[in-house]
């Protein structure tokens, strides 16, 4: 085994098995912050398996969409939402439990077989290297032109959706007073995120919402 | 499949710009290891870890010039002397800075969550040192010339705001956590516009390669530097970095008058100092990537070929070459500190903005400016494509 293929084996088994651990941390840890940080972690040894693959540019994209966008948001979601509060007992948990894991460990066996039983080419196409960066560009702007023209517009339709959700106040003034008609919605008590005991709400602090009108 | 047309033409494109083979370091260093009897791959491993420590030092080397520097230019603009008892014109001051935080007390915050409060600095500083790697010093002078360099600085870059919102929520404060927040807004917000100002560079270079980018623009010194077809793109560019680098105007995360330090207020000692580093790494390597990216990188204003073909050289002579690589990287490092300084002297003439101006600011004006530039760029690429690089 030379240097070159024993460096890759390693780095393949460190990104393999930092996949395969943080997955299962995002999915069983407690604490969702904690998730969302291996979630990004996980995403990060995705892209590190990319660059092991000779394609760096999807690497490079994957760092820049998943780590730098999606899961920025993911963590601005959980830290603007967030509040700890004591989760109500949720009844026959246990039976929960067992039952989305069965379904997961069936998945997982499903996965398996097909991993098994389909015949790879082994060893791929070669890899192309610093040429896939326009091999991308082609294929985007012809045989995917369509496809990637319908993503766009879905992220469109995301974009007014959050929008609509997001300003409610705005959008659906009641017509005869003039007031927003969420108004419950946007002033709750505010409580301080990391807090165990939830502390009282402060009625010093006069919400930005309140201070405007 | 790339077919034999689009090679020749890709042939055609290298041939014109003024390339020369230029020192090659790593060729001849791995050929005298060879000569001792070591085999490639392992002459190759030699080499390797050592262009990474010299940029490394080089890195925490830079920054120590740019704080010696930000005191004594800041004490300048307000008239006074600035540090001068640390070493000649204080020019040890900042090694005694580093060495305060580093003999100062880590302290962790009782209630703070100890582990990802120690992992947040070290996710703000290693992107930024990682990005040091497609910075270009000469044809040959750089860590790893790949192919979507510039590409790979921006992704990277986009994993600060992660490392920023992991200080101010391990913090257990609400000032953190808010300052936090704040912080990674103004990080993504104003990476959209850069991205774009790149974009509209790499389009004419045909190329995400820094050091194609570079070659591309060196065909006849500082005319046809990158600067005079992208005016635009190199004011939204150095905004956008700016902005990214939380310097003034934009250093609104950190107010250190008006507010409480933002995402750094429960650090101390060296965990304060890696989030000082950071920035002052990331000042160093904006200035450095406008200067590849606008200001022709290493070029001399002047094409060095020119001047050894005046003086009857020959450009690939060993002298010529050792010449033509030190004035590159004393190019590079110039017209990098010219921009620091051009920084440091905006910070201390500037007033700071207000938090929805920066906003409006990123997304009502850059952004479409930004995305106009491009436009213009590709109508331009199309319709004079002699000069933006068609």
């Amino acid at each position: 085994m030379t240097i070159a293929s024993s460096t890759q084996f390693l780095c393949f088994a460190a990104l393999s098995a930092a996949v395969a651990i943080g997955a299962l941390g995002v999915v069983l840890l407690p604490n969702i912050v904690y998730s969302a940080f291996l979630l990004g972690g996980v995403f990060l040894s995705v892209a590190g398996l990319y660059l092991l693959l000779n394609a760096s540019f999807v690497a490079a994209a994957q760092v820049l969409v998943y780590v730098g966008a999606v899961n920025v948001l993911i963590l601005f979601a959980i830290m603007l939402v967030n509040k700890k509060e004591a989760m109500a007992e949720i009844p026959g948990l246990a039976l929960r439990r067992v039952l989305s894991g069965a379904v997961c460990a069936g998945l997982f066996v499903l996965l398996l077989r097909v991993a098994f039983i389909t015949p790879w080419a082994t060893p791929g196409p070669e890899p192309i290297g610093d040429e896939a960066t326009i091999r991308i560009g082609e294929h985007l702007f012809s045989d995917y032109l369509l496809p990637f023209e319908l993503a766009s517009v879905l992220l469109l339709m995301a974009m007014i959706g959050a929008i609509v959700l997001a300003r409610r106040d705005v959008l659906s003034a009641d017509i005869v007073t003039g007031e927003p008609a969420d108004q419950g919605l946007i002033e709750k008590s505010r409580t301080p995120l990391l807090l165990e005991t939830p502390a009282p709400a402060s009625p010093a602090m006069p919400t930005p919402v309140l201070e405007k009108r | 499949m790339l077919t034999a047309p689009a090679s020749a033409m890709a042939a055609a494109l290298q041939a014109p710009a003024l390339v020369t083979p230029g020192l090659d370091l790593e060729a001849s260093f791995t050929d005298v290891l060879q000569g001792f009897g070591l085999s490639p791959a392992a002459a190759h491993l030699v080499w390797l870890p050592l262009p990474m420590l010299l940029v490394l030092v080089g890195a925490v080397v830079g920054v120590l010039v740019t704080v010696w520097l930000e005191r004594k230019i800041s004490a300048a603009v307000q008239q006074r002397i600035g540090p001068e008892y640390a070493g000649a014109l204080g020019i040890l001051q900042p090694l005694a800075d580093g060495l305060k935080l580093l003999w100062k007390e880590d302290v962790i915050p009782a209630r703070a969550d100890g582990l990802l409060f120690t992992l947040g600095p070290v996710l703000v500083v290693v992107p930024v040192i990682l990005s040091w790697l497609v910075v270009p010093f000469g044809q040959h002078l750089l860590i790893s010339n790949v192919g979507v360099g510039i590409f790979l600085w921006i992704s990277l870059s986009s994993i600060q705001p992660i490392g920023l919102l992991m200080a101010g929520y391990a913090s257990n404060n609400k000032y953190s956590l808010l300052g936090g927040l704040r912080a990674a807004a103004q990080s993504i917000s104003y990476e959209i516009p850069l991205a774009l100002a790149v974009l509209a560079v790499v389009m004419m270079s045909n190329s995400l390669s820094t050091v194609d980018i570079v070659d591309q623009q060196n065909g006849a010194g500082i005319l046809t530097w990158n600067i005079w077809r992208q005016p635009v793109g190199f004011v939204i560019f150095w905004i956008c970095a700016l902005a990214e680098c939380e310097r003034l105007p934009f250093d609104l995360p950190e107010a250190e008058e008006e507010l409480v330090a933002g995402y750094q207020t429960e650090y101390a000692g060296m965990k304060f100092a890696l989030f000082y580093l950071g920035s002052y790494i990331n000042l160093v390597l904006s200035a450095l990537l406008v200067s590849v990216l606008y200001l022709g990188g290493w070029g001399f204003p002047i094409p060095v070929e020119w001047l050894a073909g005046a003086l009857g050289q020959s450009a690939d002579a060993p002298l010529v070459q050792v010449i033509t690589a030190s004035v590159g990287i004393v190019m590079t490092v110039l017209k990098a500190y010219l921009l620091v300084f051009f920084a440091i002297l905006l910070r201390w003439t500037v007033p700071r903005v207000r938090i929805d101006q920066l906003l409006d600011l990123g997304w009502k004006f850059l952004l479409p400016i930004a995305l106009v530039n491009l436009l213009v760029t590709a109508g331009l690429k199309l319709a004079f494509p002699a000069f933006f690089g068609g």
